[in-house]
């Protein structure tokens, strides 16, 4: 009985996916325009999260150098952004940031622990004030104009990476890739004393991840016109993404997709509504979220669910009993 | 036949020396046993030959190759693979998980994930536990995860396989058994080097014992010549 139903919970699931996926797809054809603009802002901080979680998630080393890489992206698009189409800059956004984060990756991810964490977070510093520096005394003009797209072409370029990244984070989780991430996170001498590469596969993820972190990074430049390098480096996108992931719980896919979603819509609600008490309401709510969630939201569902399914069970037992 | 042999192998702590010039053989298709007291250098020498650290000075050769100064993972995937003195076994992950990723990256050759999976289920029954496939690693009694990690070592087809005191925390029933499963992983055609306090195991099952002591390679010998060595036994009793 229960194959029958674990087979029958696929098709459905995929249903639902792809059906999310239609009705995000012509979204800008119903919705008020504003709509697409706040989803772009969702998809954005999705972006970020997931990927943010498809490295630290399963290793456990924390990364703050997603500014970093989202800056790479941002400075991408605008150097390149006026001779290139759109899609193309974006993708070498992404890679230029794959390419920082290999190398970074392959310097550093030795460190462990606490150490990883603060020089990823000196990363963006270290990069924050050579661009400041060089843009100060080499160019002599701060910051830079960004090539302008539409709110709809920034969202369907958001919209196609979120379904690429989610793509590519479903094939990691179930590749062997995968598995060797996860052995990584568990034990790492074991590990590497069972043949697996460590550093390799580390970096590569690394890499994987900072990819898409600046590729969110170059698309989103096109909406904000002007960035300088304290706007591309902002600390805050090193931390959000963070936040995001432990308030949606990392434990399963779903998990950091939830946690970007709400976390953005309250952020960009509590901006409008109330812009001097924004901060306060969003770090009580993270401390009341970590407090009575330590699962996060994953671990709120998934008791509700097992709470369903033993009603059920109980409802259909009383049912047997009655015949 | 040497299949593992060590020259001058030197291990540094700071000041502090652990292991000291230490030369050694391992014959292809016995059992090796390494003992010493406390703090005498057996796992920093296990250290040494898997790769976890590198000596200085001193040279290891595996099938006559050198190995001093490869990582673990390479090591690993020429055919020696080992066991911890604290089991490290990756918790979270089902037993067989544990056991799969020894077949898909401890060998040299790709392997097809089917046949990874039948192999790891293989070598399950082979430690006897096909009945624990899908249960988390770490829940498991100590014994238990010990043959984890030994399944785990053998999916990476090895030719010499480094016990670290597999029978430390088990109690008598379990240290026989797995005295039983030392000698059948023997039988396989793996070369077994193990550490072990339990010297009823050691003296057992081993075709031949090396003693160390301040790091420093005391005796050498069948397991008759070292229970009869007047240096060992003034290391073990005092004088």
């Amino acid at each position: 009985m229960d194959i029958t139903r674990i087979a029958s919970k696929k098709p459905f699931l995929l249903g639902l996916i792809g059906l999310i996926v239609v009705i995000l797809a012509i979204l800008p054809t119903y919705a008020p325009s504003y709509t697409p603009i706040l989803m772009t802002s969702i998809l954005m901080y999705i972006i970020l999260t997931v990927s943010w979680v498809m490295f630290s998630g399963p290793t456990g080393y924390m990364s703050l150098a997603t500014a970093a890489f989202f800056g790479v992206g941002l400075y991408t698009a605008a150097i390149l952004g006026n001779n290139m189409p759109l899609p193309v800059f974006i993708f070498i956004g992404g890679l230029i940031s794959a390419v920082v984060a290999f190398l970074v990756g392959a310097l550093t991810l030795r460190l462990r622990g606490i150490y990883f964490a603060i020089f990823t977070f000196g990363l963006v510093m270290l990069i924050m004030q050579l661009l400041l520096f060089f843009e100060l005394h080499v160019m002599g003009v701060r910051g830079r104009f960004v090539v302008v797209m539409g709110y709809n072409t920034i969202y369907y370029a958001f919209l196609i990476l979120f379904v690429v990244l989610m793509f590519a984070v479903y094939f990691i989780r179930r590749s062997r890739f995968g598995l060797a991430l996860q052995s990584i996170g568990e034990n790492e001498e074991a590990a590497a004393h069972t043949g697996i590469n460590v550093t390799l596969v580390k970096v590569v993820t690394f890499a994987i991840s900072a990819f898409f972190m600046g590729a969110a990074g170059a698309t989103i430049a096109t909406r904000w016109t002007y960035i300088d390098p304290y706007i591309a480096f902002d600390a805050k996108i090193s931390f959000i993404p963070i936040l995001m992931a432990i308030f949606g719980g990392m434990g399963k896919l779903y998990g950091p997709v939830i946690g970007a979603v709400i976390f953005a819509y309250l952020q960009e609600t509590l901006i409008t509504e109330f812009p001097e008490l924004y901060m306060l309401i969003f770090g009580v709510v993270l401390v009341a979220a970590i407090l009575f969630m330590p699962e996060g939201l994953v671990g709120v569902i998934e008791k509700l669910a097992g709470l369903v399914k033993k009603w059920r069970k109980g409802g259909s037992a009383e049912q047997n009993a009655d015949t | 036949m040497q299949i593992l042999e060590g020259r001058g192998v030197t291990k540094y702590f700071g000041g502090l020396v652990a292991v000291s010039n230490v030369d050694f053989d391992v014959k292809e298709g016995e059992i090796t046993g390494l003992i010493g007291p406390n703090g005498a250098g057996k796992t920093t020498l296990f250290n040494l030959i898997s790769g976890a650290l590198v000596p200085k000075p001193g040279a290891i050769k595996f099938k006559g190759e050198k190995i001093t100064g490869l990582k673990p993972h390479k090591i690993c995937r020429m055919g020696v693979a080992r066991t911890f003195q604290e089991v490290k076994i990756f918790g979270n992950m089902p037993v067989i998980e544990n056991v799969l990723l020894g077949s898909l990256f401890g060998t040299p050759t790709g392997i097809s994930s089917a046949d990874a999976n039948k192999e790891a289920g293989e070598l399950l029954d082979f430690v006897g536990l096909s009945a624990m496939k899908v249960i988390p690693a770490g829940g498991l009694t100590l014994a238990n995860q010990k043959r984890v990690e030994v399944a785990r070592a053998l999916a990476t087809k090895p030719e010499l396989l480094l016990l670290d005191e597999m029978m430390a925390g088990l109690n008598p029933t379990e240290t026989s058994e797995a005295m039983e499963l030392v000698n059948s992983i023997r039988d396989r055609g793996v070369t077994v080097f193990m550490i072990e306090h339990v010297m009823k195991a050691i003296m057992g099952v081993c075709d031949r014992i090396m003693v160390l002591h301040h790091g420093e390679k005391i005796a050498d010998g069948t397991p008759k010549e070292i229970a009869t060595s007047k240096k060992v036994i003034e290391v073990y009793l005092g004088e």
